[in-house]
């Protein structure tokens, strides 16, 4: 009985009791769906299961093999510590729906058709939604209703896309799908717009910055991950994918660099670090899409991590601007050093987590020749190490005293936090003990060679200094400080003059277009409002007379068709 | 036994309404009026699993044998349609007991449970009779006892809704009497399956062609196809709770299985989407039907106008399966005649609770209902999310082959408008489940959970527009076999 139970219904049917239940009992019986789900899975090992027919057509609920084996230990890990960090939430609807949500992503990754992808697609984007507005209030509920929006309509695009390809091969197994194929390119749209494509990215940056402390956690780890798995098992090897995600790790740094909201700019460095999935999905070589999940299993714990820091903050101060903020370190010392663990993990510091996935990203970058990719991979590890890896810590915990005095974080996340931090460094310094052996291709990837660890060390080193020059000479915004004259100083002042000049005036675009596409909205919601509003035209109580004046005319076009 | 009950399905409520009307009781006559509408629905079972089996059941009324008497006719078609109104009248009747007690003066009552059998008479034998002026005969019975029971409703503007349905249901029925005639006229028959042998001979004749567009018009008239829809929203808002819940979800149903036997049929399949080009004079027209009704819903104040407008948009979606003019486009509108009156029923009956409640079912009267009726309103997220086509209700099975059907034909630009009107219903049902769950209540504490007798037929529906959503296996082989029947004289 219990190996054929999908594991995803652990969590899924597990949530329903959830609200019924206060207390020890609740924290208890919570904590322990995603850990009786894990044991599930790692029971079963490699396995396919649950087949049924649904309109003639082959579904296969459960499908667990080398690419979606990770992501659904990765899952109910991420939904372990998630909620352990939740467990002071004061809110009813957040520990159902984020155990929804976890058990969607469960199952999206492990579905074996595309139909039953499709409906765990959907939950996840229902489930998910009450994670932001679980924090109450008039822009959580707007910022959530857009998401939703988004996020369904990624649901419709990605059904559409099935129909059509369905149609077209009459198979609906989730399989390689490829571009050429026939509502591939829809599929793909669907995909990407839940792993935040340039242009496509906006709910996350507008979202999860909006969701409730914990709520941002929950979020961080699943939507994004079933898209990246989702492409790696649909779109491996699309050329496309390589240069769409080279944008993706690059763009959002300009937008990083001047966000003051610390949350967002994770959000902003979360695109990036998708931009390096992507890109190594794209890649496609056995080596690139090893990157792409390692990277992916990384980048859960150590932006949960960060997502989690942050989140403390924001319990504790009730605010999360860089400019109010600062030296907490003073009285968070303990959420000061994990967030400085996640940091260092995101920066990719040799021995850090970050350092063994992303090389194998970058490592196939140049294997196959995608040597412009790779600068730009680059130009985004200093880029990533700049707004994530220094920013977040130097601003939230140290800069200027803003004299804000608080507790520690309560004990709960301190925990929750300690075990993000510990996995990620069990994979930063031993990567061959659990991950290596675990990823969809054998790997035979050295990360520590010593060339390698320097290079990364250099860039590193190197953009630190220039953060610090930056800080120093006042040009970093948003504080004035003296001048501080350096060598560095004068490649990185123009070039980070450009990059806000160039971030601004993105923004700028941005607003601009935002209020045009507005303003056509509303003028054609105005004229469909003449039309069928309560009053309208169409909607108005018309006399007999009128019904009759149809009725006379369709015979005419009935009598009209068949005369012509 | 077995052999007189396609006459049965229309004798036991025929006979139950005189009845009715005698019984001084009101209690009485609910128990009758529910009795009677059990037994119908035991006689439409009866029926499909006898034609499931044995293929076409004929019967002969008063032993005159067709095509000179009248033939009681029985296929996959209007089995299956027997067993959709038969289902709605006996959840709805119970239903009607707790409900109208609330709606209707009190020694109206009687009258109104003989108007109701009556009304389910005339849709039961419409859809029995293999007799087209017996068609017409209860296609009156049935109109004019609608008209008596949506002028019973509480506000006085139910008189003229009633009356203006009345002037244009008549027109509609006048149509269709000058189509039956004409036919008359070309092959001196009235019997169905004798007609289908004898038309194709006249096809050509002008007078067919006339008879065809007469017919046409009123059947669009009475299943209320967009613009012909006019009587509909204030019909449906204004009649009582109970009526609107059993109209929604029979009368247009029985209105198109008319349109499907007539086209179909009689005049076949062939003629139809060959000659008479039907399919593409009603595809703009099920187009337009959903895109801009469903638009006037989603800014409607009145929820129950509201789902009225949604119901003209639904019937967009039947229409437009027709107009695929293929055996899938026609699963996918047998199949949402009976999704359709699941949900639209449920729908109906959780505003039904909430007038019992409160009176009222303007938009704003149901702020903060989600907590204070919270059976009723969960009733109505389920019905919505059904009518949004989400997946594991009804609604999504439909559309699913409502979709197919267009993409076989290749009509890309219809599916997309399919899936974008399911964004629309999201809006208007959202608009409804925003305030009854986002805003506090404001009222004055009248609003408490309906009662039982109300919200278990309620419940009824919306479980079943669920499981039916879920194991939608047996309903779709039924809408399959019956499509197959209409196509039979095309190749696919």
């Amino acid at each position: 009985m219990m190996s054929s139970m999908p594991p995803a219904a652990v969590m899924i049917l597990g949530a329903v009791l959830v609200p019924f239940l206060r207390g020890r009992l609740r924290t208890a019986y919570v904590l322990a769906l995603p850990l009786a789900g894990l044991a599930l899975v790692l029971s079963m090992g490699d396995t396919e299961f649950g087949r049924t027919t649904l309109f003639g057509h082959e579904l296969t609920l459960v499908r667990i093999d080398g690419l979606s084996r990770l992501f659904g230990w990765l899952f109910h890990i991420a939904a372990f510590i998630g909620l352990v960090f939740a467990l002071r939430s004061p809110s009813r609807i957040e520990r159902p729906a984020a155990l929804v949500y976890a058990g969607a992503a469960v199952g999206a990754v492990q579905a074996g058709d595309l139909v039953t992808l499709f409906v765990f697609w959907e939950i996840l984007a229902v489930s998910s939604v009450f994670l932001v507005w679980a924090r109450r209030g008039e822009r959580s509920f707007r910022a959530g209703m857009r998401y939703l929006i988004v996020q369904i309509g990624s649901g419709a695009l990605l059904l559409a896309g099935i129909l059509v390809y369905a149609n077209a091969t009459g198979s609906v197994a989730f399989g390689d799908i490829g571009l050429d194929s026939p509502g591939g390119l829809v599929i793909m749209l669907a995909f990407g717009v839940k792993a935040a494509f340039p242009m496509l990215h906006t709910w996350l940056t507008d979202a999860y910055p909006e969701s409730t402390y914990s709520g941002a956690v929950f979020l961080s780890a699943f939507t994004t991950k079933v898209a990246v798995y989702a492409l790696a098992r649909g779109f491996a090897g699309e050329a496309a994918l390589v240069w769409i995600g080279a944008a993706m790790t690059s763009f959002p740094i300009f937008y990083a660099v001047i966000e003051n909201d610390l949350r967002r700019v994770l959000g902003y460095s979360m695109i990036n670090q998708l931009g390096f999935m992507v890109c190594g999905i794209g890649i496609g070589t056995e080596l690139a899409v090893n990157g792409a999940v390692a990277h992916a299993f990384n980048d859960v714990l150590f932006k949960g991590l960060l997502f989690m820091s942050m989140g403390a903050v924001l319990y504790r101060t009730g605010n999360i601007n860089g400019s109010d903020l600062g030296g907490l370190y003073k009285s968070m010392p303990k959420t000061a050093g994990l967030c400085m663990v996640g940091a260092a993990s995101i920066s990719a510091f040799p021995r850090f987590c970050g350092f063994v996935s992303k090389s194998l990203v970058m490592g196939a970058a140049l294997y196959e020749g995608y040597n412009v990719v790779w600068l730009m991979l680059l130009f985004a590890s200093a880029g990533v190490f700049h707004h994530a890896g220094i920013k977040i810590p130097f601003f939230a915990f140290f800069a200027h005293d803003s004299g804000i005095r608080v507790k520690e974080a309560p004990n709960s996340m301190l925990i929750a936090m300690t075990v993000a931090a510990v996995l990620s460094m069990v994979n930063g310094v031993w990567p061959t003990l659990f991950l290596y052996p675990n990823l969809p291709y054998e790997v035979t990837y050295q990360p520590f060679t010593s060339a390698h660890t320097i290079g990364q060390l250099q860039i590193l080193f190197f953009s630190a200094l220039a953060f610090c020059g930056l800080k120093l000479t006042g040009l970093y915004p948003p504080e004035l400080r003296s001048v501080n004259l350096d060598i560095d100083w004068i490649v990185r002042r123009p070039l980070n003059r450009l990059a806000l000049a160039l971030g601004r005036t993105g923004k700028t675009m941005d607003v601009q277009l935002r209020t045009a596409a507005d303003g056509l909205v509303r003028r054609t919601l105005r004229r469909a409002f003449v039309a069928h509003g309560p009053r309208g035209v169409l909607a108005r109580s018309w006399p007999a007379g009128s019904t009759v004046l149809w009725v006379a005319t369709l015979l005419a076009a009935f009598l009209l068709i068949q005369f012509l | 036994m077995s052999a007189h009950l396609p006459v049965l399905q229309v004798l036991v409520p025929l006979l139950a309404a005189p009845v009715c009307a005698l019984l001084r009781s009101a209690r009485a006559a609910a128990a009758l009026a529910v009795l009677a509408s059990w037994t119908t629905l035991a006689v439409a079972l009866a029926l499909l699993g006898e034609v499931k089996s044995a293929g076409v059941v004929s019967y002969a009324i008063g032993g005159w044998v067709p095509p000179i008497g009248i033939e009681y006719r029985v296929d996959m078609v209007n089995a299956w349609v027997l067993v959709i109104v038969g289902t709605i009248a006996s959840v709805v009747s119970p239903y009607m007991v707790v409900s109208v007690s609330s709606e209707v003066e009190r020694r109206r009552i009687p009258l109104f449970y003989a108007a109701y059998l009556l009304c389910l008479t005339g849709l039961l034998g419409i859809a029995v009779t293999g007799d087209v002026f017996n068609v017409f005969v209860f296609l009156e019975i049935s109109s004019l006892s609608a008209y008596a029971l949506i002028a019973m409703g509480t506000r006085r503007r139910a008189l003229t809704a009633a009356f203006r349905y009345l002037v244009m249901g008549s027109v509609g029925a006048t149509f269709i009497v000058i189509g039956i005639g004409l036919l008359y006229v070309m092959t001196g028959s009235l019997n169905m399956a004798d007609l289908a042998v004898l038309l194709p001979e006249v096809w050509d004749s002008r007078t067919v062609k006339v008879a065809y567009g007469f017919l046409g018009v009123g059947f669009c008239l009475k299943l209320a196809l967009f613009p012909l829809h006019l009587w509909l929203p204030n019909a449906y808002a204004y009649a009582p709770s109970a009526v609107t819940a059993f109209m929604a979800s029979t009368a247009t149903k029985v209105a198109v299985y008319m349109l499907l036997r007539f086209f179909l049929t009689i005049f076949g399949a062939p003629f139809s989407f060959g000659t008479m080009a039907l399919d593409r004079l009603l595809l703009p027209l099920a187009l337009v039907a959903i895109v801009s009704m469903s638009m006037v819903a989603v800014l409607q104040v009145d929820v129950k106008r509201l789902l009225a407008y949604s119901s003209v948009a639904q019937i967009g979606y039947v229409v437009l399966g027709l107009s695929l003019a293929s055996v899938t486009g026609l699963t996918a509108t047998l199949l949402h005649l009976f999704n359709h009156a699941l949900m639209k029923g449920a729908l109906f009956m959780a505003m039904g609770c909430v007038v019992y409640r409160i009176g009222s079912v303007h938009i704003d009267a149901m702020a903060g209902l989600g907590r204070r009726m919270p059976w009723t309103m969960a009733a109505f997220v389920v019905g919505g999310l059904s009518l949004v086509g989400v997946p594991l209700t009804v609604g999504f099975v439909s559309k699913w082959y409502l979709i197919l059907g267009a993409i076989e034909r290749g009509w890309w630009p219809v599916a997309v408008v399919v899936l974008l009107a399911s964004l629309l219903a999201l809006v208007y049902v959202w608009r409804v489940v925003e305030t009854a769950y986002m805003r506090p209540y404001e009222g004055d504490g009248r609003a408490v959970e309906a009662p039982p007798g109300l919200l278990l037929p309620t419940w009824v529906l919306a479980a079943a527009s669920i499981y039916f959503g879920v194991f939608a296996k047996s309903t779709v082989a039924t809408a399959e076999q019956a499509a197959r029947v209409l196509m039979s004289g095309v190749g696919s």
